[in-house]
């Protein structure tokens, strides 16, 4: 009975280690599971916010069905899994996630030290700082000595740091581990400043009990670029998640929405013809199918259309293009040719 | 052990050195030592490997860099531009200790009111403690934290309007701005009043128990060790012409300045943690006094005892044998349950250092490791001494 039980043990363990080494082609794995498993945040309107029915919508939830897309020709082959800030690197190291779309700042440190690699840029953002409007404060420069509520383990807390040390101002930091409860402590009055990404706070403005009494600030203290995260060492991976936002942002500067991509097959226009698969052999290069872009605008549209449906001037939120419109408008989003 | 002696007895019958229980019994605890060093030093090599091959850094060299954010609480002088990661660790440890140790004051006292209570022989005082006992008991603690948090903060004011409370300060949604003590040149003097007081008073205790042994008579013990103790500092500190001042807390712009802060976070986990776990005290302080036969009590009554000596010198040291072990288990939860403080932004062990201090550095395996030893260590620490309490009260048989 012992002799079983110690063989039973050193199996286990032989085996266990000889999986955990296995595990490089994140697609086969994606494949063979039949889903994409994407890493989200915890509810952050615009971005990844699950609605009454469990039903997740957002900008980030839009990447990852559109990822799905590209791989499977279905975008509801995705299964969100919630992520506090403090969770998510590990959630991805660990295999947890294949992917994590989690409005995600990339920094230096991350992308070297964490074993991970950001991808592409989502969404240009900023950090700002919300206060209430009979606060009667006009500037963050007057926010000397004031309680500020924020996430733990995010890069506000670094920002906010630095800029009250090089402005040679006081202030008390609240950290909470979830983004609810930051905004339930603001509401409550615990803090004078709400401080995060400047788009989180249209978005968490939207919960609080009287929206139109709070008022964010026009000071940027950071750059925040938010994006798609995957782990090191994968780059037929790596290259499908660039190349499905590239995709994205074609679409939009070639006019090809969700509307009228099947007309589109048909154009003449050779940039369209090797973005939709009629010519060329692209998709197979990164292990997809040829109709791979098709599939993503056909399920979920081009960038801009996505932008609009989540964040856009006609959401709740109302955040205009700014830095996030086509190059050749101004902004910073940038599609490399696909050729 | 009466098997072993009828062997010897015998003498030892000649075995197979395989077949001797001994042997065996040697063979089978080295078998067993090896495959559990073997499999600790093959998960380790497989982490560092893994860790090697993923592109994760590893190392303890993050504990010296700078950490860069700020901490609501620090019982030490932390200063976000220039303290390090071990610092953060040092900080967040002695926020942790702080609300276990107060935490665990506050809930003996109110578990031990409680628990009594629940044995009156009134309706009312014993119903009160029932109840109590069975709401506090049936709630997720994370709740009860929530609760006292967000009521805290919706009951007390705006910084503007802040609740003056006098001489004790000032109170509002930012924290209690009490009045922080400076003592002034002479206040050392109180001090060692007071320490002397406390040095004396455990002598003559010490005498009186010795006296009472060898005569019967009785010295005040309690009465003279109060005045030793609270009576001789006050004394001397009056006579010192009152070595010590106030800086008192001043309202303004977002919050007041001067005096010193207990912030809401610290006051709602304290409330949170110790009224959670008195119910649960309550419930082993019962058990404990009911454990004691009555006949003891009428035992006591017969030879004469009142009802208090009865108490103090035959029901409570025979509970207190029943109670300790369950309460030492009570305090450990108290202890880890503190962790639950990251919830609502108090910066504890693992809000700020398994938390953002993880969070920045990515080093989960170390920073996770150092976390989890340092609450072994805590638990360890207040179990030892627990036991040694235990053994003092135990039953010493004569």
């Amino acid at each position: 009975m012992k002799k079983r039980i110690l063989s039973a043990i050193v199996g286990t363990a032989v085996l266990g280690f000889a999986a955990g080494t296995a595990s490089a082609a994140t697609l086969d794995d994606v494949k063979s599971k039949d889903s994409l498993q994407c890493g989200v945040s915890q509810g952050l309107p615009g971005f990844s916010n699950p609605d009454q029915d469990g039903n997740w919508s957002g900008l980030d939830v839009d990447f990852c069905r559109a990822v799905a897309a590209a791989i499977f020709g279905d975008a509801s082959k995705v299964k969100f899994t919630p992520l506090s800030a403090k969770e998510r690197f590990t959630a991805l190291q660990s295999g947890d996630v294949d992917i994590l779309s989690r409005n995600t700042t990339w920094t230096m440190s991350r992308d070297t030290a964490l074993g991970l690699n950001f991808s592409v840029v989502n969404y240009y953002d900023g950090q700002g700082f919300m206060v209430r409007k009979d606060l009667g404060v006009n500037s963050a420069l007057e926010l000397s000595g004031a309680s500020i509520c924020t996430n733990t383990g995010t890069t506000t807390e670094l920002n906010v740091a630095d800029y009250f040390r090089a402005n040679n101002m006081e202030y008390e930091l609240v950290a909470f581990e979830k983004a609810d409860e930051v905004v339930a402590a603001y509401d409550a009055g615990r803090c004078d400043v709400y401080t995060t990404d400047q788009s989180g706070l249209y978005a968490q403005r939207l919960k609080l009990t009287d929206p139109a009494a709070h008022v964010v600030l026009p000071e940027i203290i950071s750059k925040e670029p938010l994006g798609p995260v995957v782990r090191q060492g994968d780059d037929q991976w790596l290259n499908i998640i660039k190349w499905t936002h590239f995709a994205m942002l074609n679409a939009e500067e070639l006019g090809v929405t969700q509307a009228n991509v099947d007309e589109m097959k048909n154009s003449d226009n050779p940039s369209i013809k090797r973005l939709l698969g009629t010519e060329g052999e692209f998709g197979g290069a990164i292990g997809l199918s040829n109709d791979w872009a098709y599939n993503v605008i056909k399920e979920i549209g081009n960038y801009g259309e996505s932008f609009d449906r989540n964040v856009g001037p006609d959401t709740p939120l109302a955040i205009s293009r700014g830095v996030n419109a086509q190059w050749n408008d101004g902004g910073l989003q940038y599609g490399p040719p696909i050729r | 052990m009466a098997l072993q002696d009828v062997s010897q007895d015998v003498g030892q019958p000649k075995v197979a050195l395989f077949n001797d229980p001994k042997v065996r019994g040697w063979v089978y605890q080295v078998v067993l030592l090896v495959v559990i060093v073997y499999l600790v030093v093959v998960g380790v090599q497989n982490m560092f490997a893994n860790l090697a091959a993923q592109n994760i850094a590893s190392g303890f060299g993050f504990i010296g860099r700078n950490a860069g954010f700020a901490i609501s609480q620090s019982l030490l002088e932390y200063n976000q531009a220039e303290s390090s990661y071990g610092k953060v660790y040092i900080v967040g440890l002695l926020n942790t200790i702080s609300i276990a140790f107060i935490g665990i004051l506050l809930a003996t006292v109110l578990g031990f009111l409680i628990g009594i209570a629940r044995l009156s022989h009134n309706f009312i005082v014993r119903g009160v403690a029932t109840v109590y006992v069975e709401i506090f008991r049936n709630i997720p603690l994370l709740l009860h934290i929530f609760i006292w948090y967000f009521g805290v903060l919706r009951l007390l004011p705006h910084p503007r309007n802040s609740g003056d409370l006098g001489w004790l300060g000032l109170l509002n949604n930012r924290g209690w701005f009490a009045p922080k003590p400076l003592p002034q040149e002479l206040f050392f003097i109180t001090a060692i009043a007071f320490i002397v007081g406390i040095v004396v008073t455990i002598f003559i205790s010490r005498w009186s128990r010795q006296r009472q042994a060898k005569t019967g008579q009785q010295f005040p013990v309690f009465w003279t060790g109060m005045g030793l103790i609270l009576g001789l500092p006050v004394l001397v500190f009056l006579v010192t012409g009152l070595p010590l001042e106030f800086d008192y807390p001043v309202a303004g712009g977002f919050r007041p300045s001067g005096g010193m802060t207990v912030i809401p976070e610290f006051i709602a986990m304290l409330l949170a943690l110790s009224t959670y776990t008195a119910a649960f005290i309550a419930e082993i302080v019962r058990a404990g006094i009911m454990a004691v036969n009555k006949g003891q009590t009428e035992a006591s009554h017969a030879l004469g005892l009142r009802h208090g000596p009865t108490l103090r010198l035959v029901i409570i040291p025979q509970a207190m044998r029943v109670i300790i072990p369950p309460l030492t288990s009570q305090y450990l939860n108290l202890t880890k349950n503190s962790s639950l403080a990251v919830a609502i932004a108090y910066p504890d062990l693992v809000s700020v250092f398994a938390g953002t201090a993880l969070n920045q550095t990515g080093q989960a395996v170390e920073i996770l490791g150092m976390t989890m030893l340092t609450y072994l260590g805590l638990s360890l620490l207040t179990a030892a001494f627990m036991n040694w309490y235990n053994a003092k009260m135990a039953l010493v048989e004569r």
